[in-house]
């Protein structure tokens, strides 16, 4: 029994880490190469470089004008989840307490809306944001935020109005009694507590919008507000296969999330897991 | 008076808590989409172009369009692929990290890290695996499998797709199925052992089962995924070699932004809508239908 327990135990040991190995090496390959000439890593990919040379680094750091297209993601990416969280949890608030017939019909198409894919609003986005409005041209960023509350809104509802429905009833009419009015209740009793999924809904947004690239490719036309993932594709179409430069890129683009990874992954295991539990 | 006072008040809120909500998804998802199924029925190439009204024609182009219904297969095919590999392999690294090793919580964070990047980043990294490294690797041990290079071959090329996806996604299903796993009843496992189940006759009877809800939820995250993929496919194969690879989001994109088409283009992504709506739906339906209660 006990001889059959370490065998078991041993297995687990044995595949975890063959899994581990499969999962990072991807990375591990990215790491070592992007210290590398073309010609060095032509010929060993699998091996530690000759000398730790930092100026493609550099380099790369230029020519993807980093810091302005860092920026732009930042931005981007913040001030869209701090909206939709701002947003969201209002709306899903008053749809819980407040379960009209319209505001059940509400509800019902946002949940429905879920399935339409981006391929089926991106031509009448473009061409009514684009070509009629002409905002595409003239206020790329602001409109793109805009899009990010409207796509991310009914998800986060969705969530927002799960966990709701679990809060008392009751603290909030000890509040209205002491003489809160639906704002004051909302802001200063009901907000705080909702932290638990406000943390899941924010990471959930922060990664998608991050990470988005074809919204972005399709609104951001001009380089000074180009995202990282846009600027990735601008930069692999300009150096194809210059592996010594497109790999410094790569690392570069993935380095800012890897670092808020390393920062708060137990939030995010924990946020991911929490959002599954409906 | 008081009445009309307080109905007032209930207007104000509605609009307050409401109103921005509805503002951004209107005018972002529900007037697109409704002016999206208007402009089905013009004939219009560029969005410069007048508008001119010409029925079912687009439907019909699009009925017609050998192109389109060749990737609706491909990405059915690649569906069915990812859907069934990314389960089971997400499936089972969760089974891995809640076996009680000492390594698991370090386990978990290393196999989710792939889904904190995006597609089209992730295909560059594997097109430098693909391209560069393993046909350098199959070089040097002479195995011939390896040596060529995988994006070239039609075949290949499209299970590469599929492995990186697995690669890319399971990390996420794992984290649902951990949730589902570790809100199973102790005592209904130890119940089951008592009982003299094996480990399989466990896995297969007591803990699927109990599964389901987790299931309900991964496989609609992964054919909504699947069904919809476009950045990954851009960046590793961009359709090729020779269109062999071309899913369907990227032909909805061609046929709009590249061939200029977006009268057709706007159909197949309607038509597309429909499919994706119903499978989802079916899937959903099904599933509920199987949950049991613990």
């Amino acid at each position: 029994m006990n001889r059959q327990r370490i065998a078991t135990s041993t297995m687990v040991y044995i595949i975890s880490i063959v899994a581990l190995i499969c999962f990072v090496f991807p990375f591990f390959l990215l790491i070592i190469n992007s210290f590398k000439s073309n010609g060095e890593i032509l010929t060993s990919p699998f091996s530690f470089p000759q000398h730790w040379n930092f100026a493609h680094f550099s380099d790369v750091f230029a020519k993807m004008n980093f810091l302005v297209t860092f920026k732009n993601s930042f931005i981007i990416t913040t001030l869209s989840t701090l909206l939709i969280v701002f947003f969201s949890s209002m709306a899903a608030y008053h749809l819980v307490r407040k379960p009209t017939k319209y505001n059940k019909f509400f509800f019902t198409i946002l949940v429905a809306s879920m399935v339409i894919p981006f391929q089926s609003l991106m031509i009448p986005l473009i061409y009514i944001y684009g070509a009629k409005l002409q905002l595409i041209d003239t206020i790329p960023i602001p409109l793109l935020i805009f899009f990010y509350i409207g796509f991310g809104s009914a998800l986060s509802i969705f969530m927002f109005h799960g966990f709701i429905k679990s809060v008392p009833v009751e603290i909030e009419e000890a509040a209205r009694i002491d003489g809160c009015n639906t704002i004051q209740t909302f802001f200063l009793i009901v907000f705080p507590m909702l932290k638990p999924i406000t943390v899941t809904i924010s990471i959930l947004n922060v990664l998608w919008i991050w990470n988005d690239y074809l919204l972005p490719s399709l609104v951001l036309n001009d380089e000074s507000v180009y995202t990282m993932p846009v600027q990735m594709k601008v930069f692999n179409g300009t150096y194809m296969n210059n592996w010594e430069l497109l790999i410094p890129a790569i690392l570069l683009t993935v380095i800012p999330i890897l670092i808020m990874y390393m920062i708060g992954q137990k939030s995010i295991i924990n946020g991911v897991m929490q959002g599954s539990i409906k | 008076m008081k009445d009309r006072k307080r109905d007032l008040a209930n207007v104000g809120n509605s609009i307050l808590f409401l109103g921005p909500t509805t503002v951004f998804f209107a005018i972002t998802v529900l007037i697109p989409f409704a002016y999206g199924i208007y402009l089905t029925f013009f004939k219009m190439n560029s969005p410069t172009d007048p508008m001119v009204f010409s029925g079912l024609l687009n439907y019909l182009n699009a009925l017609k369009d050998a192109d389109f219904w060749s990737s609706l297969w491909l990405t059915l095919k690649f569906v069915i692929a990812t859907v069934f590999f990314v389960n089971l392999v997400g499936f089972g690294l969760a089974y891995l990290v809640t076996s009680g090793i000492k390594i698991q919580n370090s386990m978990r964070t290393a196999y989710f890290t792939p889904n904190l990047i995006g597609g089209l980043v992730l295909g560059y990294i594997w097109q430098f695996v693909f391209v560069q490294s393993l046909p350098a690797l199959g070089e040097k041990l002479g195995i011939t499998w390896l040596k060529l290079g995988w994006l070239g071959d039609p075949h290949m090329a499209f299970w590469s797709l599929v492995l990186v996806t697995i690669w890319q996604t399971s990390g996420y299903m794992m984290i649902i199925f951990i949730a589902g796993l570790i809100s199973i009843p102790k005592d209904l496992i130890e119940a089951s052992t008592i009982d003299g189940a094996g480990p399989f006759r466990r896995l297969f009877n007591v803990t699927l089962p109990l599964m389901v809800p987790s299931f309900v939820v991964t496989i609609f995250l992964s054919l909504k995924n699947a069904f919809m993929v476009y950045d990954l496919n851009f960046s590793l194969t961009k359709g090729g070699p020779f269109n062999s690879t071309l899913m369907v989001s990227m032909h909805v994109v061609n046929k709009a932004f590249v061939e200029a088409n977006y009268g057709t283009g706007q159909s197949e992504a309607i038509i597309l809508f429909f499919i994706v709506a119903v499978v989802t739906g079916i899937q959903v339906y099904f599933s509920k239908k199987m949950e049991v209660e613990a």
